[in-house]
């Protein structure tokens, strides 16, 4: 019994292979996945590793919460004083761990926007094991005037020793002179970060930290183990820094963007799994079709003896290798996807470090173990429906399969899961008084069961819908477009399924579109509502903020009325996070505050203590005007504020957070303060002349951008529509697979009509009349998924923007996108049609009218 | 009955009938070398107008080799073939496709019915295919003489086999084809319906003037022809005219034995 179900495996290779795709796309997507977020998690782990690798303790500043590294400030230099005085300590070095631009000849910022530029300040006469970096050529840098850079940047960018560049770090830029080429060693790749290096006191005075260090690496004596090395030290040290090994600092440095990464890790699988569900509907459908052309054999089988048993094992083995065989594949096609997952990213400017392809057993077993779990599970039901055959339908001439039992309960049963799937939607969605958590899972499995649900409804909608939808086929194609629509309802439940897997891809599709769209247009009206300003003032990339120096190059420009600052941090107000940005005193001229308690004299008025909060987290926190408020900073200190004034945030959202405080107590709390947009208002306002002149003043600051309100609007919302861009280029994928469901189901039906070909070919029909018949034919079943598609997520969208109303989040259907899908629905299924088209234009007559 | 359309096609006949299909010297070697066989070993005819021909012999003798290559669906590895006056061994794929649209008519053994279609959307295939409204009159006359008035909007699975057949009759004369050729059009009714089917063959014939090659296992089915054929070994070995089905049944036997 298994030689012949792997025989029969063989017979039908490109059945085989076309059910293998389905498979081979999804495991590929979430093999891929672990490939690309192991490589750069290797990456990370490399750039650490090598960064501490010869130290055998380290001393970094302590921060309040994690991630603000460079922005803690150091501690004194004197640490590094009393560490030496250490007697198992052979030798230590300071150092500086900072940001800085390199600014190339054209003026523009080099490297990727997300990722950091990165600066060292390091002591030229340390203990040259005891620093990060190896130069390759030059020197380190001994003067202030003098860097060092990244051989890769300037082999990329054209640099030499002896050349200058432009670095922006705060304040406006200076020229520098290369002296020296110096590279991470051991890392691949670092993404798009840059690396300047200065002699340590300039960089303690260019990045304003005179006096104090970022981090100290000590090396013990020969024989003193790194345990006897910390105990020895941490006597010395003050409670404000932290003592680790050089693995263990190596290890929390990778364990922060670990973290981040197994984010994009479950954002990518989520796509996988997503394929891997609309792969089982394709693999579902397409055994279905083979059992039932099958069922004479299947018959005959039972007849020679084989128990029902022995007919599901057949199938099962036969999916089961099917599955195993895909998986392998899609393993392998990982390797490839990896790498344009990755330029994806780098896309979006989201450009990580790598240090060559980690190949992990993990991605082995998941891959295999979910590709053959998906393929067994889809193969079920068709498995045992082919138990169902009767021996008799050996002899009996188009014998069809006995319905099975969810077929006679068919109306019910799908009428059921869609009720259970609108319920567990309106809960997730419209319900109130649940946890997040268990909202997402009951939107979660309510999708499932709407698609599921749908599914079972549609042979019933076919029909009607596929009248509709055809009818351009039989204007467009003639005779063999109105063929094209009888046959796509020939086979309802064929039809509807082979459709359903492309509806899922499509719902998920329109429901961003929708979301997006939703969220767009609240955004917008937020910074039309704010926005009053003349100019916004931001940084190039997106990775860190402008210096506050900025300000003064500004209010130096001539026409310049008003700069007014907005600087953002993060504190703690007991256990709780809160998202604290600084104002000036005329920021009610810059932004259009709508006030609920207060006014713009408030934020005039704010002196050392005083505080405005949105109106929602004044609620929550039970506050009204002259609340005091206590909430600890980032350098350790507590501000004591009281509340003067609420405001109202637009649902779109703000630059504030939840509380505002003025620029001087902001510098008593948080360390460096960095300008997240710099309002200006020009005399005249907008113009060309204004821009220009704004342009000039601020010729120091290379990575600055003048923006007028609209253009802010604008480089945010195309930010948003790259957003949107990359779900539409991962959801493409679950589409490609539905694409190769009806590339399936048509080569599956061209095949069974085999008789049929022949005859209208021998009555007269054309070859190309028979492609045009089979290209409509799969014109329509993909407009039929697109179109059960687009109402899904209609569906979907309208819960779901009811449920976040309260985020901002409006319902808005973008009606060119759905008419874009529409349109990439047809493409879809033309380009379905291309291989079954050629197939059954091909047909022999004379054989095909003697097949049976 | 008579019909005005039978008694034109009598008026326009020449003296001379007119030669339909012609086969010259034909023959259609399968596969190559040692494994090579031979199914028809030079067969030359000629049929014309208004002539229904039956085409006989044991299984395996080239009788329905020999109706492919007539109709264009097999291509003869020597010989030539006319219909008319093409010569349709030259032809490629699209001159094939419109020659059977326009001169040639299939009447299958399984009817090969187009299930979604209705009974008069099968009858009008080969127009609609053509892209031809066709001859109204001509569809309507058709349908009335096949006995299918009341069923035109039943699909295939609602008819019986016979008024499948009738359809596929139709389908055939829709065109006014050239020639039509019926492939064991009987083979798979009961004698009833088969009776009928031969009926209304021969009034196409009788009426209309349609020249039919009919292959055929059923002595009953050749006993309409007005001449039969019988192959055997690739080769025509017998020729008989209008006979009846005992005859056909004492020719068969001699064909065999030989």
């Amino acid at each position: 019994m298994m030689r012949v179900a792997l025989k029969g495996l063989a017979g039908r290779k490109l059945r085989s292979g076309l059910t293998a795709v389905a498979i081979i796309l999804g495991v590929a997507m979430v093999s891929g996945t672990y490939i690309l977020t192991d490589t750069i998690e290797n990456g990370f782990g490399a750039v650490a590793t090598q960064a501490y690798k010869s130290s055998d303790a380290v001393i970094s500043p302590k921060t309040g919460f994690g991630d603000e590294q460079t922005g803690a400030g150091g501690f004194p230099a004197a640490v590094l004083d009393g560490v030496r005085r250490v007697p198992a300590v052979r030798a230590a070095a300071g150092s500086i761990v900072d940001e800085a631009r390199l600014i190339d000849r054209g003026g523009d910022v080099l490297g990727g926007g997300s990722a950091p530029p990165l600066a060292f300040g390091i002591d030229p006469r340390g203990d040259e094991s005891l620093t990060p970096l190896q130069v390759t050529d030059g020197e380190l840098p001994a003067r202030s005037g003098e860097i060092a850079i990244g051989k890769a940047t300037a082999q990329d960018e054209g640099y030499a020793i002896g050349d200058t560049i432009e670095v922006a770090t705060s304040g406006p830029s200076r020229n520098f002179r290369i002296v020296g080429l110096a590279e991470l060693g051991g890392v691949g790749s670092l993404g798009g970060s840059t690396i300047a290096v200065f002699e340590l006191r300039t960089a303690q005075s260019l990045f304003d930290k005179q006096g104090k260090l970022d981090l100290v690496r000590v090396a013990g004596d020969d024989g003193v183990t790194p345990g006897e090395l910390l105990s020895a030290m941490s006597a010395q040290l003050p409670p404000t820094v932290q003592l680790r090994t050089g693995e263990a600092q190596a290890a929390a440095e990778t364990d922060e963007s670990s973290e981040n990464l197994e984010l994009v890790n479950y954002f990518l699988l989520a796509f996988g799994a997503i394929a891997l569900f609309v792969g089982s509907f394709v693999i579902a459908n397409t055994l279905s079709i083979t059992i039932a052309q099958r069922t004479r054999e299947l018959a005959t089988l039972r007849t020679l003896g084989a128990s029902r048993r022995q007919v599901l094992i057949s199938i099962v083995v036969e999916s089961l290798v099917v599955g195993l065989l895909a998986s392998i594949a899609g393993l392998l096609l990982g390797l490839g996807l990896a790498q344009g997952l990755n330029a994806l990213l780098v896309g979006v400017g989201i450009d990580l470090p790598s240090s060559g392809t980690v190949f992990a057993t993990r991605t082995v077993i998941v891959s295999l173990l979910v590709g053959v779990i998906i393929t067994l599970l889809a193969s079920i039901r068709p498995a045992v429906r082919a138990t169902r055959v009767p021996p008799i339908a050996a002899v009996r001439d188009g014998a069809v399969l006995p319905p099975s039992r969810l077929e006679r309960h068919g109306p019910a049963t799908a009428l059921l899961v869609l009720a259970l799937a609108v319920a567990a939607l309106l809960l997730g969605t419209v319900a109130g008084g649940l946890a997040t958590g268990s909202r997402l899972l009951l939107c979660g499995v309510g999708a499932i069961l709407l698609f599921v649900g749908i599914a079972l409804v549609a042979p019933r909608v076919v029909k009607p819908l596929a009248s509709v939808l055809g009818w351009p086929a039989t204007r467009i194609g003639g005779f063999a477009g109105r063929l094209a629509r009888a046959n796509s309802t020939r086979n309802p439940s064929r039809t509807a399924s082979t459709a359903a897997a492309l509806m899922i891809g499509l719902t998920l599709v329109t429901f961003v579109a929708i979301l997006g769209q939703g969220l767009r247009g609240t955004f917008v009206d937020s910074v039309d509502e704010l926005f009053v300003a003349d100019y916004a003032l931001t940084a190039e990339s997106g990775f860190a903020a402008l210096p506050p120096e900025i300000e003064q190059a500004a209010a130096a420009t001539p026409g310049v009325q008003l700069v007014s600052a907005v600087r953002s941090g993060s504190a703690k107000l007991g256990a709780e996070d809160v998202d604290v940005s600084a104002v000036d005193r005329r920021i009610g001229d810059a932004m259009q505050i709508d006030w609920h308690r207060g006014s713009d004299a408030v934020a005039a008025q704010l002196g050392r203590d005083g505080a405005f909060v949105t109106h929602d987290w004044a609620q929550e926190h039970d506050l009204s005007v002259g609340s005091p408020l206590q909430i600890a900073t980032p350098t350790g200190k507590t501000l004591r504020l009281t509340v003067r004034g609420i405001w109202r945030e637009p649902k779109g959202g703000s630059p504030f957070g939840e509380l505002a405080i003025s620029h001087a107590a902001f510098a008593d709390g948080f360390p460096r303060p960095r300008n997240d947009l710099t309002f200006v208002n020009m005399d005249g306002g907008v113009s060309a002349a204004s821009s220009a002149a704004l342009e000039r003043g601020l010729d120091g600051f290379p990575h600055a951008k003048v923006q007028t309100g609209e253009e802010f609007k604008d480089a945010q919302v195309a930010q948003f529509a790259q957003m949107l861009n990359v779900l539409y280029v991962l959801l493409a994928l679950s589409v490609i697979v539905s694409l190769f469901g009806i590339v399936n189901t048509l080569v599956l039906t061209v095949f069974e009509r085999t008789r049929e070909l022949g005859m209208l070919r021998a009555v007269g029909m054309s070859r190309r009349q028979v492609r045009r018949m089979i290209r409509h034919e799969s014109i329509i079943t993909a407009l039929l998924g697109a179109t059960l598609g687009i109402l899904a997520g209609v569906l979907l969208a309208a819960l779901v923007s009811q449920a976040l109303a309260d985020e901002g989040v409006a319902f808005a259907i973008p009606y060119g996108s759905l008419v874009a899908f529409l349109v990439a629905a047809v493409i879809v299924g033309l380009l379905a049609a291309i291989l079954p088209a050629r197939r059954a234009a091909r047909l022999n007559v004379l054989r095909a009218l003697q097949y049976e | 009955m008579h019909f005005s359309t039978a008694a034109q096609a009598v008026d326009v006949q020449d003296e001379q009938p007119r030669v339909r299909v012609a086969a010259r010297d034909i023959t259609r070697r399968y596969g190559s070398g040692e494994n090579a066989v031979d199914a028809l070993r030079g067969v030359s005819l000629s049929i014309v107008e208004g002539e229904l021909v039956a085409v006989m012999g044991p299984s395996g003798s080239g009788k329905s080799t020999l109706m492919h290559l007539l109709a264009g669906l097999d291509t003869p590895t020597g010989g030539e073939i006319w219909i008319d006056s093409t010569q349709i061994g030259a032809l490629g794929d699209s001159a094939l496709t419109e020659l059977r649209r326009r001169h040639v008519g299939f009447i299958f053994q399984f009817f090969n019915l187009l299930p979604m279609l209705t009974a008069e959307e099968n009858i009008r295939l080969s127009l609609d295919l053509a892209g031809e409204r066709g001859d109204h009159d001509w569809v309507e006359e058709l349908i009335t003489r096949v006995g299918l008035g009341d069923r035109r909007r039943h699909r295939p699975a609602e008819l019986s086999g016979g008024q499948q057949q009738r359809v596929a009759v139709a389908r055939a004369l829709v065109s006014r084809p050239t020639v039509v050729f019926a492939d064991e059009p009987t083979g798979n009714l009961d004698s009833k319906t088969s009776a009928e089917i031969l009926e209304l063959l021969r009034q196409a014939v009788d009426e209309y003037g349609q020249t039919t090659v009919m292959v055929t296992h059923d002595p009953t089915a050749a006993a309409i022809a007005d001449r039969i054929l019988f192959l055997a070994d690739g080769q025509i070995v017998k020729q008989l005219g209008r006979s009846t089905a005992a005859d056909v049944i004492a020719a068969l036997e001699e064909v065999s034995r030989s």
